[in-house]
């Protein structure tokens, strides 16, 4: 009984988020709801080197990109999804190290000015290199994941939303496991030792660098797994997909979500893409909101969402501090 | 031999107009600390201004010119005032963020009201020149007599007056100026204004030349940080060259190896030099 009553909340999460295809009130919304899976996973990632690590990454995108991509194309020519999919994420960790070396040398906002760059630059390459990537117009006809056969049971197949929802769902799910094992492992308070005091963790024995670069490359692991699921589903893809405005998606979900928890970046994740469809006459308006909303939180509520929650639920439980 | 000139012109006009934007970049990172990534959303403005004078109250150019650089002085006081001032004692990083939410409001505000599309101002001196073999417009020279004269301004301003040489103080130790009576807020507000100012000035010269585009300003602000970091943070000579390289780089790159990948090079440039110098070529060692 003490499971449930430890669990009671996430179980309760788990059987709502199991539930969805039964009430989701139309394809368009499940479709959304799909890629907000795929939006926090890609958060979640951003938040392990964003938040968990203190460095802001902004070639996030670029990762995502590569890894959707690298789906895009190998699908296309022949390879199964369950190998493309892997492989690319890999490549985009695999570019992460090479990105990693000399940028993770900077501090602050430098850090954060060159991986930009790098971003842009992962970019304009996806858009030019048109042998390979198909320029402007991007790559189309990518093949849904290919169906999974277990022998004497059938295959499992991806072509229906359901499907799609619960392939996207699990790989959530394993993020969040992994984020969760990660954050509270003895090398997620390396990470965080990183983030509060760099010269500190240094002192006492962290070698900080090493640090940097495997929280780094396992955020664009994760990014580039994001993406390249990404590329599956929706079939078609352009250089876009690594564009600025993506890494800002993130950057939003996550510090409105709560940034350095686990529930923050997918709160935020599935939040502020649903809000906004029910918002449809601002949606012209929704990056200015966004922005709006970004230096207000920054500036009150540094935190997020999550951060404010746990302020209030302090407040509310008193002055004796209370579990978790 | 003539394209080589020609390439060179080019990049001398576009690298003074590199130049000045990462001018008051520099002021504002290196000597305030903030590290204003809205810099190349508050030129882009600034030319949307020019162009909305010009076209909608068919102002002359000089007039729509000055309008526009006083109205981004008065801007940047308040984005200072309202963005970056409340985070003054967190870290970088935390301005960064707000930076960010800052050009979002920006660019979508300015695509909101003057939609997404390409505008072109009116060329007020389109004669061409040709000189040993170069063709030039006057325009495009004018440009470079502005942006120097702007620099020697700037210049002198901040060695010969007071008010200028507060700014240097503010830079030297934030809390000394403070305890001999400067109004650090004060300052802060007045260099964030300069910055602004002369980012619009730039726009307004070099807008009659190319289209202007909301997105315009997030590749400059962009370069602007890579000549700051280039050139030294707070160097107002380090700016200069940096600008000017940059613009060589992309003109000479463009020129002869590859046209679509000319913004490749300044990012690779500067990932080079991070790599090898994590401070910049002529970086103070970071706070």
């Amino acid at each position: 009984m003490t499971f449930f009553k430890k669990n009671g909340l996430k179980l309760l999460l788990l059987f709502i988020a199991l539930a969805v295809p039964w009430v989701v009130p139309s394809r368009y919304v499940f479709q959304i709801l799909i890629n907000c899976c795929l939006f926090a996973i890609g958060t979640l990632s951003l938040n392990l080197i964003l938040g968990f690590t203190g460095q802001a990454s902004l070639a996030h995108a670029g990762f995502f990109g590569i890894g959707a991509y690298g789906v895009a194309l190998l699908t296309k020519a022949g390879v199964s999804f369950w190998i493309a999919l892997p492989v690319s994420a890999l490549l985009a960790a695999a570019i992460g190290v090479g990105v990693g070396l000399p940028t993770l040398r900077t501090r602050g906002s430098y850090f954060a000015i060159s991986t930009l760059c790098m971003g842009v630059i992962i970019e304009i390459v996806a858009g030019n290199w048109v042998s390979l990537t198909g320029g402007q117009t991007g790559v189309v006809g990518i093949p849904t994941p290919s169906p999974i056969v277990l022998p004497g049971i059938g295959e499992i197949a991806f072509a229906t939303q359901t499907a799609q929802y619960y392939l996207v769902l699990a790989f959530l799910l394993f993020t969040l496991a992994f984020m969760h094992r990660l954050v509270y492992s003895l090398k997620g308070l390396g990470y965080m030792a990183v983030r509060n005091n760099e010269v500190l963790a240094d002192a006492v024995g962290q070698n900080t660098f090493a640090v940097k670069l495997q929280a780094f490359v396992i955020a664009n692991f994760f990014v580039g797994l994001a993406g390249g699921i990404y590329a599956s589903l929706l079939g078609s893809i352009s250089p876009s997909v690594a564009s600025i405005n993506i890494t800002f998606n993130f950057l939003v979900y996550l510090l409105l979500g709560g940034v350095a928890t686990l529930a923050g970046p997918v709160i935020g994740a599935f939040a502020i893409p649903v809000l906004m469809e029910y918002l449809q006459a601002l949606q012209q308006y929704s990056m200015i909101i966004f922005g709006v909303l970004l230096i207000l939180v920054i500036i009150y509520f540094p935190r997020g969402f999550m951060g404010g929650l746990t302020s209030l639920w302090n407040r509310i439980k008193g002055p004796s501090p209370g579990k978790g | 031999m003539d394209l080589f000139l020609q390439q060179v012109f080019n990049g001398i006009m576009l690298g003074s107009t590199y130049a000045i934007v990462a001018l008051g970049l520099t002021l504002v990172f290196g000597i305030l600390n903030i590290p204003n990534f809205a810099h190349g959303h508050l030129y882009m403005l600034g030319a949307y201004i020019c162009f909305t004078l010009m076209t909608r109250l068919e102002v002359g150019f000089w007039t729509a010119l000055i309008v526009s650089t006083l109205a981004l002085g008065v801007i940047g006081v308040v984005v200072e005032r309202l963005v970056y001032r409340p985070l003054k004692d967190q870290p970088h990083i935390n301005s960064f963020i707000s930076a960010i939410g800052a050009l979002m409001i920006l660019e979508n505000g300015v695509m909101a009201i003057w939609g997404p599309q390409g505008q072109r101002i009116p060329n007020p001196y389109p004669e061409p020149l040709e000189i040993l073999g170069i063709v030039m417009t006057q325009q495009r020279l004018l440009l470079i007599g502005v942006t120097v004269t702007l620099i020697l301004l700037l210049q002198l301003f901040i060695k010969k007056t007071t008010l200028g040489s507060t700014i240097e103080a503010v830079a030297q130790d934030s809390e000394g100026a403070a305890l001999v009576g400067i109004n650090v807020n004060r300052v802060s507000s007045l260099t964030f204004a300069i910055s602004t100012a002369m980012a619009a000035t730039a726009a307004c010269m070099i807008a009659p030349i190319f289209i202007i585009t909301p997105s315009m300003g997030a590749l400059l602000g962009m370069k602007a940080f890579i000549i700051c970091i280039l050139g030294g943070l707070g160097s107002i000579p380090g700016a200069i060259v940096g600008g000017v390289i940059l613009g060589l780089m992309e003109a000479l790159g463009g020129g002869y190896i590859s046209a679509a990948y000319k913004d490749v090079y300044a990012f690779g440039a500067l990932i080079l030099i991070l790599a090898v110098k994590p401070t910049g070529l002529f970086g103070r060692k970071e706070a």
